[in-house]
């Protein structure tokens, strides 16, 4: 399979890149109330989200945007955005309804939405800058009381749901790109698995932004009842333009008794040519709650692109005995930029957490793990391990790590390792010698170094970040 | 099948190789002796193309090609192999994955299809045994935690791997001890034809009863400055190199 994927290299640095011809209706830019409003009423929202978002609007007002990241961020005029665009056809309906071209466009990007196509275990639901395209498999998911939808139609069906746990993990107030999402956020994917159901296939959403000045806001919010088991995959790419576009997402994942989460995500926004040109914004808020006992949640991600990537996905183990992962790895090539990690918050007793993070830096980037471990007064026998290991790939780019611990259990046993390697040219010319060409074996090497992350990714996604980890570092030797 | 002609290079400035001239026809074995720091290994990693060898002057031909314009890799999709004096070791890639690699590039490079995992796995089993390596080592990573020795035969066992038309065996037998010196010289003996050849750079005489060279050339000072059959390396062996120093004076105040 090795070879098969080291045949299949694009030659192209972002093969994503290519925009979509659509009527795309996009509202003007600038963010106020009446925008807000405009909005909401565009989703024939209820009065209490509306009263949500103009909470979060005003709250932001007060903010300022944080600047304690290891990140270089140009100024963001947030007037200059577009906070909504949709393509024109509307609602979630039948392949026959939806525009040809944005089924080409999904198919383009290896996601087919007709379910006859789709030969894996796999529901797509497929959004396109701030709307929900299409939500494979929903009618079979159903069938055992899955709800698995954009989150506009969960606010319209399922609206208890929604209003009990939207916030209830990342409040309106939490940072300044979450209350900004709480405000604006457009679409994302819903997700509810009842009592005791182990959800038969992987759950995936893919974002795709597309339209010019836009930022994309989505929000997704996870369910896992008690005594279920889900496994959630993410995929994004963008076009490439010479402008930096603003993603802020939220992620809300609860986790009840017994149950369980697997959260991956590979993302492969557009990162900016080479000199630094463009690229996503990449300001995210995942967090997720283990709220009953031997709740479990665990966090993969592959970041390969974007300008800047800025997020911490975390878990507050707040039940007896739950336990929660980070896995991580996070290439930078380029101009990019990186500051990401995880938060592991233990409140339960014999809660466990275990981070694994992994980066690797190319070029003039800049990598930063940034984590943070805190056990409360009460949690007794909490336990954490962590890894953090860099790898460097030249001698113009930068590894750091920072690693925050915050002990209040004197029972509690907090580890922390971190390595920091470099390719040797010894390495790659003995890889030359038998007959490996650089590239490859910068492959391998980086491939190897990542496996024990790529690994926790299911099947398909692994084979995809192998080959993305390659095509990011391309050129990124001698 | 090698030609080396005049052959001069540096290492960061300095010149190492002052003149080489050695031709290799097919199915030769050459051994190539001398004291340290005469510039053996500089030869050795001039051939396979080494970025920090820098050749100033000279040629190097390989089956009418002029390797110095080919690249490191085709050079070894060529069938030249090097069997490093100190193998670096490569954490978090499997043998397993860096042979299949190894080997898929090769062939491409000759049109064939890649190996099917089965008869690339069937394929390794049967030339492990030529070395006799340990089912344990090939399951880990590259060289990675294995000892000196280890780390010799695995070259040798990736030697049978690729199967190369020109083998160099750098110091192979250093680190070696005597059992394991057997087996390797033994593997290298099963895979000699007599369509390739072997240039075996060694210090000692031990390795050469094993494989037994037709040339014995005597490398001093960045080139090669006497050449004889098997029994050069016994002369070796028992006078030491002081003698051919001195015949190397001699000769220069004679002009």
């Amino acid at each position: 399979m090795f070879s098969d994927i080291l045949d299949e290299i694009a030659q192209s640095e972002y093969k994503y890149g290519f925009t979509t011809n659509i009527d795309t209706e996009i509202i003007p830019a600038g963010i106020n109330e009446d925008i807000i409003r405009l909005i909401s009423s565009k989703k024939n929202e209820p009065e209490w989200l509306l009263n949500f978002r103009l909470k979060a609007y005003r709250h932001w007002l007060t903010m300022k945007m944080p600047t304690w990241a290891h990140l270089k961020i140009p100024p963001i005029d947030f007037q200059k955005i577009s906070y909504y665009a949709a393509p024109r056809k509307k609602g979630p309906k039948t392949m026959d309804e939806i525009d040809p071209e944005l089924i080409k466009t999904f198919e383009k990007l290896g996601i087919p939405l007709e379910e006859q196509k789709v030969l894996t275990g796999m529901a797509v639901d497929a959004i396109m800058d701030s709307v929900s395209v299409k939500t494979t498999f929903q009618e079979n998911l159903a069938e055992l009381g899955i709800i698995f939808c954009s989150i506009s139609e969960a606010i319209k069906h399922h609206p208890d749901l929604v209003q009990k746990y939207l916030g209830s993990v990342v409040p309106y107030s939490d940072n300044f790109f979450a209350t900004l999402n709480s405000a604006v956020f457009s679409d994302g994917s819903f997700v509810y698995i009842p009592k005791g159901v182990r959800c038969p296939m992987e759950l995936s959403s893919y974002f795709r932004i597309n339209a010019n000045n836009t930022g994309q806001f989505e929000r997704t919010l996870i369910i896992a009842d008690e005594d279920s088991y889900v496994s959630y995959l993410e995929g994004c790419t963008a076009p490439m333009r010479d402008e930096n576009q603003l993603h802020a997402a939220v992620v809300e994942i609860v986790v009840l008794k017994n149950a369980e989460v697997k959260y991956s995500t590979v993302q492969n926004w557009y990162p900016g040519d080479k000199e630094g040109k463009g690229g996503i914004f990449n300001f995210v808020t995942k967090r997720g709650v283990c709220k009953g006992e031997n709740a479990k949640l665990s966090w993969t991600q592959v970041e390969t692109g974007s300008a800047i990537t800025w997020k911490y996905p975390s878990c507050i183990l707040q039940g007896d005995s739950s336990s929660a992962e980070f896995y991580s790895v996070a290439v930078t090539n380029h101009y990019q930029q990186a500051d990401t990690g995880t938060k592991m918050i233990h409140i339960g007793k014999n809660t466990r957490s275990h981070i694994l993070s992994k980066g690797i830096s190319a070029g003039y980037s800049q990598n930063s793990y940034r984590g943070l471990v805190q056990v409360a007064k009460n949690a007794d026998n909490a336990r954490n391990y962590s890894q953090c290991d860099s790898l460097l790939l030249g001698d113009k780019c930068g590894a750091h790590t920072f690693p925050y611990m915050d002990v209040g259990n004197e029972n509690a046993i907090v580890e922390h390792e971190a390595t920091t390697s470099k390719i040797s040219e010894d390495q790659i010319f003995y890889c030359n010698q038998r007959g490996i060409s650089t590239e490859n074996a910068v492959g391998l090497i980086v491939n190897g170094y990542a496996k024990e992350v790529i690994n926790k990714l299911p099947m398909e996604f692994a084979v995809e970040a192998q080959k993305l980890l390659q095509i990011t570092l391309e050129n990124s030797i001698g | 099948m090698l030609e080396i002609r005049n052959l001069y290079a540096n290492i960061n400035g300095k010149e190492i190789l002052k003149g080489v001239n050695l031709t290799v026809k097919a199915g030769e074995v050459h051994a190539i002796m001398g004291p340290n720091g005469g510039g053996k290994s500089t030869l050795a990693l001039a051939i396979v193309g080494y970025p920090g060898v820098e050749v100033t002057k000279g040629e190097i031909i390989f089956d009418g090609k002029n390797l110095l314009e080919i690249s490191p890799e085709d050079r070894s999709h060529e069938g030249i192999f090097l069997s490093f004096q100190n193998p670096v070791e490569i954490p978090g890639v499997s043998m397993v994955n860096f042979l299949r690699t190894a080997l898929n590039e090769h062939r491409k490079y000759k049109n064939l299809e890649p190996l099917s995992a089965t008869d690339f796995l069937r394929l390794m089993r049967e030339k492990k045994e030529l070395v006799e390596m340990d089912n344990k080592l090939t399951n880990r990573s590259v060289n990675e935690g294995f000892s000196g020795g280890e780390k010799k035969r695995n070259e040798i066992f990736q030697m049978a791997m690729l199967e190369p038309r020109l083998a160099i065996l750098d110091e192979t037998d250093s680190g070696l001890d005597i059992d394991a010196l057997r087996i390797v010289a033994n593997g290298v003996n099963k895979l000699k034809r007599p369509d390739n050849s072997i240039i075996v750079i060694t210090h000692y005489q031990r390795l050469l009863d094993y494989i037994v060279p037709d040339y014995v050339h005597i490398f001093y000072d960045g080139r090669i400055v006497k050449t004889g059959d098997k029994t050069l390396a016994a002369e070796l062996e028992k006078k030491g190199y002081d003698w051919i120093k001195k015949e190397l004076e001699e000769k220069e105040l004679q002009y």
